[in-house]
């Protein structure tokens, strides 16, 4: 692989996390606990919406496809995100857990990227950090409100911290290209923090009442393009019009 | 003062266009009509977010879902300013939202109507909130201070709404056969249901004489209806769309477009349950608000506890 298509994929990556994330919340828009937490998931979607156009933008330069062609005509095995961001909306407890967890992710991830040599990848990760700086204030304070509320929302937070206690690992695993790119400045070095993002999370369970999962398995596979079963169907429903209707402007 | 002299002030305040504020003394009758109106109007906006939201995972574009979602929050929105004005009347929001949820409370029934192909979301853009705004941009004038003043911000953003409605059956209407057909159907489906949003025939509605006398309503249903239709077919004629009414042709002598007869047996059936989706919309929304009582039950024991904590600390 060349420097190029190394770049490629690892934008690639980055947007597609922000897409599928955005998807699977904007499927939440109307359906929310109370109205002000389905204006903010709206817009939590919205912001991560619009920074996968940044991202898909440049990837587009690098390679060629609009935006559009990159979102609507790749199948599973050519997306990158990590698993977490696929997992379905079960609950609102799962929906705020899932976005807390890559919440703090994303802040540590894009917040290295304002250091990147490449200057189309740390302008985008300076604005996007704005935004996530706001998501992981709305879903940190979330999970305290709900681990530390009743006894019925403590035990749904418990028990959707065990369900996606096995997705976050993957965050801090180097594909090839991705650790050549950061050895030279470009992409962040996501192994390298695992230990803070573990610390703040752990720091915000306690705070929570709640407790971390044993055991450090992780389910692994989504940055290589080998998915959960989800990610298909939340592709077909996606991508329904632009494939049924080839080649057309909307 | 007796009660004949605070009505007669009340109304010569109303007749001076000084608006009427949450603590001046209102009738009785008023205030239960405003909070009729508001309360539907907020419930309208709420169950709105519903058949636009069946696009936003189907959208077509990265942009064009960027901008829906942005509507529907908008819509979310108004609904908040909607309910906290109606509060100032003396009612809680989950007061309402219970009467909305046991039928009650009555919500636009233009909403249980399905969305089937994605140029209903430019045609509910374009139609629905283009008749929205008739009745609206009258509202930022109605005699109640907080409405008045919730309907000033909410037009600004509905005329940015019925632009980007008119933008996606534009794009329609020059693409290819396929979409063209796409927008015609949606424009056969969605323009009678657009035209009853008016209400009844001025000559059949129940409470406009009144609330027309205390300026909640400037203008009547059929002149607000007249005004849309006028302003909406040579918007048609841009699109090369046609209007499913034959019997739409411009009067000269009258300067206004003639159009045909509503099918009001119809339009009562719907607003008393039985349109296409009245049992699914108010389903998704007590599930929306039953999946959501724990939540929102955890926030208030958090909140409680915090205030506990400081005042102990």
């Amino acid at each position: 692989m060349n420097n190029k298509a190394m770049l490629f994929d690892y934008v690639l990556h980055l947007a597609d996390n922000q897409v599928i994330m955005a998807q699977r919340l904007s499927e939440l828009c109307g359906h929310g606990p109370a109205l002000e937490q389905d204006i903010a998931i709206t817009n939590i979607s919205l912001d991560l919406i619009g920074q996968a156009r940044l991202l898909f933008q440049y990837a587009g330069k690098l390679d060629g496809r609009d935006e559009d062609q990159l979102a609507f005509l790749r199948d599973v095995h050519e997306f990158r995100n990590v698993l977490l961001v696929e997992q379905p909306n079960h609950d609102f407890a799962h929906v705020i857990v899932r976005q807390y967890l890559f919440d703090e992710f994303n802040f540590l991830n894009y917040q290295a990227l304002c250091q990147s040599k490449d200057e189309d990848l740390a302008a985008i990760a300076t604005k996007a950090l704005m935004e996530v700086k706001y998501h992981r204030r709305f879903s940190r304070n979330w999970m305290l409100r709900l681990g530390d509320g009743t006894a019925i929302s403590r035990q749904k937070m418990q028990d959707a911290l065990n369900d996606l206690w096995s997705y976050p690992g993957e965050f801090f695993e180097m594909t090839g290209g991705e650790e050549i790119l950061a050895k030279a400045g470009i992409a962040a070095d996501v192994a390298s923090m695992k230990p803070t993002w573990l610390a703040n999370v752990t720091q915000t369970v306690k705070e929570a009442s709640l407790v971390i999962p044993e055991g450090d398995w992780h389910q692994t596979g989504g940055k290589k393009g080998i998915h959960s079963e989800h990610l298909g169907h939340i592709l077909a429903e996606m991508q329904f019009l632009q494939r049924a209707y080839p080649g057309q402007t909307w | 003062m007796d009660d004949k002299e605070l009505q007669n002030r009340f109304q010569a305040q109303v007749d001076a266009e000084i608006k009427i504020e949450p603590k001046d003394w209102m009738p009785d009758a008023y205030r239960k009509t405003l909070i009729r109106q508001m309360s539907q109007h907020a419930h309208s906006e709420i169950v709105g977010m519903l058949p636009e939201g069946n696009w936003v995972t189907r959208a077509p574009t990265l942009k064009r879902k960027a901008i829906l979602l942005a509507k529907i929050q908008d819509e979310g929105g108004h609904g908040l300013y909607l309910y906290s004005a109606a509060e100032t009347l003396g009612i809680s929001r989950e007061e309402m939202i219970e009467a909305l949820h046991s039928g009650k409370a009555k919500y636009s029934s233009v909403f249980n109507y399905p969305t089937l192909n994605w140029a209903d979301i430019g045609a509910i853009g374009w139609l629905v909130d283009g008749a929205a705004i008739m009745n609206q941009v009258a509202l930022m004038r109605t005699s109640y201070g907080p409405y008045s003043r919730g309907m000033v911000r909410i037009c600004k953003e509905e005329s940015f709404h019925q632009r980007q409605g008119f933008d996606i059956l534009y794009t329609l209407s020059r693409g290819s056969a396929e979409q063209k057909a796409m927008a015609q159907d949606a424009l056969n489906r969605w323009w009678w249901p657009s035209i009853m949003m008016f209400g009844p025939h001025d000559s059949e509605s129940t409470h406009s004489s009144q609330s027309m006398k205390w300026k909640i309503k400037r203008k009547s249903n059929d002149e607000l209806r007249q005004d849309f239709i006028d302003a909406t077919v040579p918007q048609a004629e841009v699109l090369g769309l046609s209007l499913p009414d034959p019997e739409l042709k411009w009067n000269e002598e009258r300067q206004h477009y003639d159009f045909g007869e509503i099918n009001w047996e119809e339009f009562w059936s719907v607003v008393k349950g039985n349109g296409p989706c009245n049992r699914e919309r108010l389903a998704a929304r007590r599930k929306a608000y039953d999946e959501g009582a724990w939540v929102r039950e955890a926030a208030s024991a958090y909140a409680k506890k915090k205030k506990e904590q400081t005042i102990a600390g």
